[in-house]
């Protein structure tokens, strides 16, 4: 597993998913369910590690509103490469709620659709095929030019 | 026509290449079947029943000369010497080979020509009205905002991975020749009470298996905040779409299941937080607008008069084949593709490379297709339609035949599409035959066959005056009817006659059908008048008249 962010490879990444049902420890980096980020934030914010969001496709991002401090990173994780919801949540997050912290793609997502979420917001990649690193970084510069206006 | 800028050049290049890249790692086993699948059909490429075909936009149906004759080269290179005109203004290759699809495309390149988005689940291209700039009953030309969503919807990267399908359609005259109320959003440019020009927006239209159409969402939209509605909409639906059933998935179902006022209210909330950061300004219109401006006519076109009336074949042609000009002395021509013995919407390499010529010669180096998969030259001076008339004959391309029974919309069917129940082309070819009759032909008047050869209804069957739906039963040919139906401004749906009918019945029962036409129309009633009036029954009566024995 490999993270690229901001077009460069990460050394190494701490961050792991807490399913709901889960406990969580005082340390560590986790992301977490809307629904747990609503129902323990005090809790959450109040640990020693730091906390972000995963997010799935059919979550909505508008009850986020006015509610992310203290959320350094969010996951969008992408079921299938076919559902393109994700790609409308990262353009919210970023134009809508004004969220500045890192939005990564997570998940069945294609190497060939990450120039298209870098332009609605999506500033990280985590990469389960460490082979395909070469490609991911070159297809984010797929297009040189464009006709819409950009997330970031 | 829009020329191209070095941006828009640098944009279809790099898209040549990434998808050169994609062929590569698909052949080369890095990319799976699926993912390639996806990838290679939202640059129009299909895996058919012989080979991939291969669908090349042409941005609402506007081509050059110098790009009809890469078309042909590419048929003769790549393909057997001919393409296929679609419903949608597009151009289809049914052979290619697909390792030499990226060469194919550099060469379309090469002319400011690509098939991005021509398939899968994303903006498809824009279509317009055929006769755009030249008719008589304009409120504005439709292109330039045609070409503003054109480059608004390419590679748009939010709306890349739609739930399904999405058409946008625009219509710039008081009679609608786009089925603008058959598309995903149809916009209609309209004035207000203050003589200012905007859209009525309709969404939740669409052909297919669940033929519905589109209702006014907004009926007038300012020009500045064409972009950003039509975004809203689109975020709407990239959320809300159903994904669980390819079915049920286009946005005709979200507007019919969410409710009209509901969508509506929805997609009214998304567009005023964002109408006001994404202006279309002035200064971007007036520019476009300056892209699409009317050739240079002669003055003295009237002057010059129309000449070899006395010959019938010419009558005929000028009668059916030629329609009013904006300006005076011209002419628009239509191109049948339609001839007896040919597939509807088909064009040989030879026929294509001769029609460049002629509108080189005869209607400033333009030509435009229409969804009923004709060609259009649209500044014909009156004086040269005689001669061009006898060039077009002499290469079959001037059967008179516009809007009549044999010009039929008709999808490519069981010879090459992998989806289809029926042989449309051999069908449309045997009714054809039974109407070979001129006189009989032009006696039945203005009709709309169209016919598809499965539920996916390319051939828009659904809103033909008289509809063909190729089923299969029990690995038979049969073909459902409807009647009534109509893409115009009175968008209707045909009504299904009855049973299914064998293969070797379609013909007569088609003759049939305009039988009981002739036999009951009042005066000038046209086919479509007589069935709203008479209804169905005396129709069936006659159809179905040997089962009731």
């Amino acid at each position: 597993m490999q993270i690229i962010k901001n077009k460069q490879l990460l050394a190494g990444d701490n961050w792991s998913f807490a399913a709901d049902d889960s406990e969580i420890g005082d340390s560590g980096d986790i992301t977490v369910s809307i629904e747990r980020w609503k129902a323990a934030k005090h809790a959450l914010l109040q640990r020693a590690g730091k906390t972000g969001l995963r997010l799935r496709p059919a979550d909505d991002v508008a009850v986020l509103d006015g509610d992310l401090d203290g959320v350094e990173l969010i996951e969008l994780d992408f079921s299938g490469f076919g559902d393109g919801r994700p790609f409308s949540q990262a353009r919210l997050l970023r134009s809508r709620l004004a969220y500045q912290g890192e939005i990564r793609a997570v998940g069945n997502y294609l190497p060939d659709q990450v120039y298209y979420l870098i332009r609605v917001g999506v500033n990280a990649f985590r990469l389960e095929n460490e082979a395909q690193i070469p490609l991911v970084l070159s297809c984010m510069d797929d297009f040189s030019v464009n006709y819409q206006a950009s997330s970031i | 026509m829009y020329q191209y800028t070095d941006d828009d050049q640098t944009l279809i290049e790099e898209r040549v290449a990434q998808f050169r890249g994609q062929t590569r790692r698909f052949l080369d086993g890095e990319l799976g079947g699926e993912e390639f699948k996806a990838l290679r059909l939202m640059n129009g490429l299909y895996i058919q029943t012989h080979a991939p075909m291969l669908r090349v936009a042409v941005p609402y149906g506007l081509l050059s000369s110098r790009q009809l004759r890469k078309l042909a080269e590419v048929a003769r290179e790549y393909d057997k010497g001919y393409c296929h005109f679609t419903t949608r203004q597009n151009v289809q290759y049914n052979w290619p080979e697909l390792a030499r699809v990226p060469d194919l495309l550099a060469e379309l390149a090469t002319v400011q020509m690509h098939a991005i988005q021509t398939s899968g689940n994303c903006l498809r291209n824009t279509t317009s009205d055929h006769l755009a700039g030249v008719s008589t009953d304009e409120i504005e030309d439709p292109r330039p905002y045609c070409e503003i969503i054109r480059q608004w919807t390419t590679l748009h990267p939010e709306f890349a991975f739609l739930p399904r399908k999405f058409k946008i359609a625009v219509s710039g005259s008081e009679r609608d020749r786009a089925a603008v109320q058959l598309h995903d959003i149809g916009l209609y440019l309209v004035k207000n009470h203050s003589g200012e020009t905007g859209f009525r927006v309709l969404a939740g239209g669409g052909l297919g298996r669940t033929p519905i159409i589109g209702q006014t969402v907004k009926p007038f939209l300012e020009i500045k905040y064409l972009l950003s509605y039509l975004e809203a909409i689109l975020r709407v639906y990239n959320l809300h779409g159903r994904r669980d059933n390819k079915y049920k998935a286009r946005i005709k179902i979200l507007v019919k299941e969410t409710g009209l006022e509901k969508f509506t209210a929805m997609v009214e909330d998304e567009w005023l937080r964002t109408r006001d950061g994404m202006l279309l300004d002035d200064e971007r219109v007036a520019a476009m607008k300056a892209q699409f401006t009317p050739p240079a006519y002669d003055l003295h076109a009237a002057d010059a008069p129309l000449a070899g009336l006395e010959d019938a074949g010419f009558a005929r042609w000028f009668k059916y084949n030629t329609v009013e000009h904006r300006v005076a002395g011209y002419r628009v021509v239509f191109l049948s593709l339609k001839a007896p013995d040919s597939p509807p919407g088909d064009i040989t390499a030879g026929q294509l490379d001769a029609v460049a010529d002629l509108a080189d010669q005869y209607s400033f180096g333009e030509i435009r297709s229409s969804h009923r998969q004709n060609l259009v030259m649209a500044d014909v001076r009156q004086a040269d339609l005689f001669t061009l008339w006898r060039k077009l004959d002499a290469i079959g391309l001037a059967t008179a035949n516009i809007g009549l029974a044999t010009d039929m919309i008709c999808c490519p069917g069981l010879d090459f599409c992998s989806l289809a129940n029926a042989g449309s082309i051999g069908v449309a070819r045997e009714i054809n035959e039974a109407l070979d009759d001129i006189d009989y032909l032009h006696d039945i008047g203005d009709l709309k066959i169209n016919m598809s050869g499965c539920m996916n209804g390319c051939a828009h069957q659904s809103v033909g005056h008289i509809g063909i739906l190729g089923v299969d039963k029990n690995g038979e040919e049969w073909y459902q009817l409807t009647l009534g139906g109509s893409s115009d401004n009175e968008a209707a749906l045909g009504e299904r006659l009855g049973p299914a009918v064998a293969k070797n019945r379609i013909t007569r029962t088609v003759t049939d059908i305009l039988a009981v036409y002739l036999q009951l129309r009042l005066e000038d009633e046209t086919f479509l008048q007589t069935v709203n009036r008479i209804g169905l029954e005396p129709f069936r009566e006659r159809v179905y008249a040997d089962h009731k024995k």
